[in-house]
């Protein structure tokens, strides 16, 4: 059954190859259908691998390595296209291929009349063969290549609309962005090839022990360079909320459930070298949490639905890498899972509210929808009841594992993480709170003179199918982590991979429910503090400062200390380098020239006996210079 | 007695300069013409004189291309010399200057 793994890569592909070959001429909604069975046929074929690495013993990590092609062969470099099936790799596969499916389905309906519709499911389906190939690579090089075109894929599909300034422009960040990150990758396999002259994940994590801790340092932390940029993480988060002009499928997919975790999967993956760093692990769990903390500050503020998602997504996010630096990888795994299915689930959401509201994607004008989008109303609000730490759903308790790992380290850490849980529950409340209760708005004239919007219509069944499986999977998700089975769910299946390198927690039982009552509190309160605050009321600029609004100024501070400089640079070479230093130096060679034509043209007289003069005189001297070495 | 071959290389030497005298002082392109011809001749002197005193046929075998050329050379220049008389009715050097740059 393992044998099954380049199955999981191959149906994505085929899926691409025939969109991008005859997409156009299948069209709507044929191309969607394809898509979508192919990415299913990749979900059955993950499933099959999946029970294949089940029946693998225990004591090899459960691996199996499927080798399809060398690659690269030059001198002691090896490059193997080759795949690494394994409880990580199969858990990732899992819910990459489930998800992407659903929200294919989904697109089907969304992506309803636009133009490119065929081209939309190409990049979709070439996005999920990318992520594969990520996620099942065996060697980092090959994860490279999954990284890059997950990359590429986020950067066509941010610009889908991309005779919009904005699109285009966000796009153009998010590409960025993504190549400051990939600078950190890059390093780390140049560092870990010249000290170890392997990149096979195994290998590596065999030979680590071998390597100085300066040397395991540096290399963590030019990992967590290439995570904090692939998973929007400070210093470079600021890409993912602008990712949102992207249609609402691929704000799900990509840029919620499944790329932007591809830096925690990486960092999960080199497990051993992160736990080797006590160093390491301390700046990744202050990343993780500045992060957390930050982007739900911010997430507090927002006026557009598909922003304050973008930012708790950036914050949930946080948490995973929290978890990692406190080696707790199953809590960032389980935290993954658990937030692909409600954040995939609230998006899909949004997607449908804005579906509704004919692209209406600011709060002010929504409110009282639950009447009109029925489904989408009760959806949603599993999924908002789950990202606030509510039990028994799937967020509450991944959010209280990443918790426990964090006291476990150190209680600073926890103590920031419950804040922001608290926060986490009043900024999804509020959002909640505006679209779904209160007035209704969008009948109303707009806040700028927007006309009013007729009635919202509930979305058709390809878009609420996937909401009803998405939210069936976040209400009964918890029951891959739960704290008081240890012989069932993501613990004892992935404990293989990580060996030694795992850290959980290893509380009591009444230290447990201490932490369960605590977070399920604090999460009630967060829905109350909400209530009473935004219950019937649109706008309260009180509460949404301009320093959130605007990012804490992130943006601009990037503008200031790169971004215009930058220009001036740019500006300077323009006008004094390339028109007064190369052109000159073009221009100055060429009427050097011309000058000198002139002068030496009228040595060519045309007179023969004047360049016979000249043929003896050099006759003549050159015999006087013979004459003078001979005597 | 025998000549010395010393004596034939002065020669040739003065029949040289000789020719190479008259084409920078002379104008009439078919004088100019002729001391070309002389100068090639001074050459193939030498040429023979010094493979008469080496013992080397080598010598004598390069006066044969020297004459080849110098045939080839007078049927190209005397054709030109012609063709100027015909549009001229007179041939002086420093009148044709029309190919100056």
């Amino acid at each position: 059954m393992v044998h099954a793994a380049w199955l999981i890569v191959l149906f994505p592909l085929l899926g691409a190859v025939v969109l991008f070959s005859f997409g156009r001429r299948l069209g709507e909604p044929a191309a969607g259908w394809i898509g979508t069975s192919a990415i299913a046929a990749s979900f059955v074929a993950a499933c099959c691998t999946f029970a294949g690495v089940a029946g693998l013993p225990r004591s090899g990590g459960q691996a199996f390595t499927q080798h399809l092609f060398d690659w690269i062969n030059v001198g002691s470099f090896h490059a193997q296209v080759a795949l690494l099936a394994d409880p990580l790799s199969m858990t990732m596969c899992l819910f990459v291929t489930g998800i992407s499916a659903l929200i294919h389905l989904y697109s089907i309906g969304y992506m309803h009349g636009e133009r490119d519709y065929a081209k939309f499911f190409f990049y979709l389906n070439l996005f999920v063969t990318s992520m594969l190939v990520l996620v099942l690579a065996n060697n980092l090089l090959l994860t490279f290549v999954g990284w890059e075109g997950v990359g590429v894929c986020s950067y066509w599909l941010i610009s889908y609309y991309f005779d919009k300034d904005s699109a285009a422009s966000a796009g153009k960040k998010a590409f960025v962005y993504n190549r400051i990150g990939d600078v950190g990758l890059l390093l780390a396999m140049f560092l870990l090839f010249s000290q170890l002259h392997t990149l096979n994940y195994l290998d590596l994590g065999r030979r680590a022990s071998s390597l100085s801790s300066l040397v395991i340092t540096m290399a963590v932390l030019a990992l967590l360079l290439a995570a904090a940029g692939k998973s929007a993480q400070i210093p470079l988060f600021n890409w993912l909320p602008d990712a949102m002009e992207g249609p609402t499928p691929v704000s799900a997919l990509i840029h919620a459930a499944t790329m932007v975790t591809a830096g925690v999967y990486l960092l999960c993956r080199m497990h051993v070298l992160v736990s080797a760093s006590a160093t390491a692990t301390w700046v990744i769990c202050g990343i993780g949490l500045a992060t957390a903390f930050v982007a739900a500050t911010i997430a507090t503020s927002q006026s557009d639905i598909k922003k304050g998602l973008a930012f708790s997504t950036v914050s949930q996010i946080g948490y995973m890498v929290l978890a990692v630096g406190t080696g707790d990888y199953v809590a960032a795994i389980f935290l993954m899972v658990a937030h692909a299915f409600f954040k995939a689930l609230l998006f899909l959401g949004s997607g449908s509210v804005i579906h509704g509201l004919h692209g209406e994607q600011e709060l002010v004008r929504m409110g009282a929808l639950r009447k009109f989008l029925p489904w989408t109303y009760a959806t949603f609000l599993i999924g908002w009841l789950a990202i606030c730490g509510v039990p028994p759903f799937a967020g509450f308790w991944a959010k209280g594992s990443v918790l426990d790992a964090a006291w476990a380290k150190s209680p600073a850490l926890w103590a920031v993480g419950i804040f922001t849980a608290l926060l986490t529950a009043y900024y999804m409340s509020r959002l909640f709170y505006l679209t779904f209760t209160g007035q209704a708005r969008f009948d109303q004239v707009g806040p700028n003179g927007e006309d009013p919007i007729p009635t919202p219509h509930e979305s058709p069944w390809t878009m609420r199918l996937p909401l009803v499986i998405l939210a069936i999977c976040t209400t009964f998700g918890g029951v891959l982590g739960l704290p008081f089975l240890h012989n069932f769910g993501l613990e004892p299946w992935l404990s293989p991979v990580f060996g030694t390198s795992l850290h959980t927690p290893d509380f009591s039982v009444a230290t447990q429910w201490t932490f369960a009552v605590i977070d399920a509190a604090v999460a009630l309160a967060g829905i109350g503090l909400a209530w009473i605050l935004w219950r019937g009321r649109a706008e309260r600029p009180a509460l949404t400062p301009a320093f959130l609004a605007r990012v804490w100024y992130w943006d601009d501070a990037y503008d200031a200390v790169f971004g215009r400089p930058a220009t001036k640079l740019a500006n300077f070479s323009a006008e004094v380098v390339d028109q007064r230093v190369i052109d000159g130096a073009v221009l100055g060679s060429a009427g050097l020239v011309r000058r000198g034509a002139v002068a030496l043209r009228r040595i060519q007289n045309g007179q023969v006996r004047s360049y016979a003069i000249g043929i003896v005189a050099g006759l003549v001297a050159f015999l006087a210079f013979l004459l003078s070495r001979i005597g | 007695m025998s000549i010395p071959g010393s004596a034939y290389l002065i020669l040739a030497a003065a029949l040289f300069c000789i020719g190479a005298f008259g084409l920078l002082i002379r104008r009439n392109v078919l004088v100019m013409f002729m001391c070309v011809e002389l100068m090639l001749n001074a050459a193939n002197l030498t040429f023979v004189t010094f493979g008469r005193m080496l013992h080397d046929v080598g010598g004598q075998a390069s006066v044969f291309f020297v004459l080849v050329v110098a045939a080839a050379e007078v049927v190209v220049g005397l054709g030109i010399v012609v063709a100027i008389f015909r549009r001229r009715h007179r041939a002086v050097a420093d009148e044709l200057s029309s190919l100056k740059g």
